[in-house]
């Protein structure tokens, strides 16, 4: 499955300053692929609620927000649906376990400070985690550190290294590795390249600007699947 | 005084010019209300204010539940030269956050009250005298089964929203689970499931201060010379639980009220601001409030328990069916935000529409009176959404 976006979600990447995650559209996309309709979801993060809206309308799905900042809550309020003002760093103390089917964070994880502990917490408050993280292995990253000796801004790393909210880079092997040593099974990886999420792909950690994973905590799947084609037996 | 400059300061911007009379409805004259002590009383004069216009679909009805010791009086002034408009004249008016030219808005003083409400101080129509600590022992549920009857008596069906602070607030939550079909939303500021027993321990002091006063006479104090030392003292002490450190300091700091120098008097009680500040409170506080009642809402206040009774929160929150949206303050520390946030944990356990807001605002407790801005942001889009949500269901059904 590979969903295409319009050309104007496309950024060059001459410049050093970006908009912040412009691939927006296509993650909601492919978010909303991997959520069954009806179903009960929690998107950590949600911003102005405009996935969340689109979630609600388009797939029925009963919706909760949770954002820190106080004008993002009032725009969701706005769109008529519900939201929790709370700190992700915090953690998800307030969210009842097995609440929800699926909990979505989409180019956040990143940014607060103990990914593994709201990984962790993720899969308590939801059966299925939907996860977009920039890949800091892309080649671009790599040229910008090595060869020009700059910290990178690129597509999905757009902020200058003083005013980056991201404070965790991790390229697709590490986030790998982190899921296997905490128990998650990674039902599903794809790569972003060039505004396209794909199945698999060659080079796919050199190549992707951010990847979209489907996690699991229970170990009904003994397999996780890598993009790059290769199977891993789960750690037991 | 500090306090009147600082009041002005509020009132200053809120322009209210809507002329409001407080009216009072008899409700129960048929059949008398049965009061969770197994008690009964009836029938119960209501006193109310109302703004705005019911439209003819009747779905536009707004109920504010007023705290501890607020009245009827919401908004607006009752007189053009009334030198203040009401309580929340801040967020209800027209073109403000609980917007007249949209909602018909209705506040009622509660039972037990001393503002036009039956209460203590109302005369027992059996008996001809009042009732003082003759009056039945009352509970929030009681104070919401009068409010709910008073919007029936009014010809509404179901509340757009019931909106209210720190007991109010106690009110709608009561409400949501008692009488859910009458309620499309709830609006919870400052407040909580229940009063911690470190707001039970002020309580206490503030009863405390009333009894021990020579005046009160086992509550039958003669109302122009009541028990006014230990009611002003009780106000003195709950007043502390309004504000906050900052708000005090900010407000008051370490400033001496007369003098740059210390009296070295022992006598001398209003030497600082703060002092002085609070001996005013508690002066004025006798001078609109009745002792009795405050007896009676305050152990309404210490006695509301939503999970009382249930394995947890989350099984009441089951009965509700309204939209909710929590707000609490984060200086607030006799409401807590944990205490709001736990409240949100059970309506998402239950799966109710909630919504939670932690406002900053450096005014404690009394932000929810003080800061109608911040409240309006989040208030008004709610209630637009309320309505929205309602239209779509009448098509629906």
């Amino acid at each position: 499955m590979a969903v295409r976006v319009n050309d104007k979600t496309k950024m060059s990447v001459t410049s050093r300053y970006q908009l912040p995650d412009p691939s927006v559209r296509l993650t909601d996309e492919l978010i909303m692929q991997h959520i069954d309709a009806s179903s009960r979801v929690i998107d950590l993060g949600c911003g102005d609620g405009r996935l969340m809206e689109r979630l609600q309308t388009e797939m029925n799905c009963r919706v909760l927000g949770v954002d820190v900042e106080q004008s993002n809550v009032v725009s969701v309020i706005r769109r008529g649906l519900s939201v929790v003002a709370a700190d992700l760093d915090e953690g998800l103390g307030d969210i009842p376990t097995g609440s929800f089917d699926f909990v979505v964070l989409s180019q956040t994880l990143q940014q607060v400070k103990q990914p593994r502990q709201l990984l962790g917490e993720m899969l308590r408050v939801a059966q299925r985690a939907l996860v977009v993280v920039p890949n800091f292995g892309h080649w671009r990253v790599r040229f910008e550190v090595l060869w020009r000796g700059r910290m990178p801004v690129t597509r999905s790393l757009p902020h200058e290294w003083h005013e980056s909210p991201n404070l965790h880079f991790m390229s697709m092997p590490d986030f790998r590795e982190l899921m296997s040593s905490i128990s998650l099974t990674i039902v599903k990886e794809s790569p972003i390249i060039r505004g396209r999420a794909v199945e698999r792909a060659w080079a796919a950690n050199l190549r992707a600007d951010s990847a979209f994973y489907l996690l699991e905590k229970d170990h009904s799947h003994f397999t996780r699947h890598s993009s790059d084609g290769q199977r891993q037996k789960l750690p037991v | 005084m500090p306090e009147e400059s600082n009041q002005q300061e509020f009132l200053a911007d809120t322009g209210s010019t809507e002329i409001v009379e407080t009216r009072t409805s008899r409700l129960f004259t048929e059949t008398p209300l049965t009061l969770a002590s197994g008690q009964t009383i009836g029938p119960v004069t209501v006193a109310y204010e109302t703004w705005g216009e019911l439209n003819d679909a009747r779905d536009n009805a707004v109920f504010i539940c007023h705290a501890l010791t607020g009245d009827a009086h919401a908004a607006g002034l009752h007189a053009s030269d009334d030198p203040k408009p009401g309580w929340w004249d801040g967020l209800i008016g027209p073109g403000k956050g609980i917007d007249t030219h949209r909602y018909f808005v209705v506040c009622a003083n509660v039972l037990g009250g001393c503002q036009g409400t039956t209460g203590p101080g109302s005369i027992n129509p059996t008996t001809g005298q009042r009732y003082c600590l003759s009056f039945p022992f009352l509970t929030v549920g009681d104070i919401v089964s009068v409010h709910s009857e008073l919007v029936r008596h009014l010809g509404i069906r179901r509340l757009c929203g019931a909106v209210g602070g720190s007991l109010g607030g106690m009110q709608v939550l009561d409400w949501t689970m008692r009488f859910p079909d009458q309620l499309a939303s709830a609006i919870v500021v400052a407040s909580g499931h229940h009063l911690s027993p470190q707001g039970i321990a002020f309580n206490a002091m503030g009863r405390r201060a009333i009894y021990a006063d020579p005046g009160f006479n086992q509550g039958n104090y003669d109302p122009k010379s009541p028990p006014r030392y230990g009611l002003s003292l009780a106000r003195m002490i709950a007043h502390i639980t309004y504000l906050s450190e900052d708000s005090i300091a900010m407000k008051f700091g370490r400033r001496l009220q007369d003098s740059d120098r210390f009296a070295f008097d022992m006598l001398k009680e209003t030497e600082f601001q703060i002092e002085s500040y609070l001996h005013h409170q508690g002066k004025r506080f006798v001078q609109r409030f009745d002792a009795n009642s405050y007896l009676y809402l305050t152990r309404a206040m210490d006695y509301f328990d939503l999970a009382e009774g249930h394995d947890s929160l989350a099984v009441p929150c089951r009965r509700a069916t309204a939209r909710f949206l929590v707000i609490s303050y984060d200086t607030d520390w006799l409401f807590p935000t944990s205490q709001s946030r736990k409240l949100t944990t059970a309506l998402v356990q239950v799966g109710r529409h909630v919504s939670f807001v932690e406002q900053r605002c450096s005014f404690g407790h009394d932000s929810f009176l003080i800061d109608v801005d911040l409240l309006a942001q989040v208030i008004s889009p709610f209630l637009a959404q309320t309505r929205a949500a309602e239209r779509h269901r009448i098509i629906r059904h």
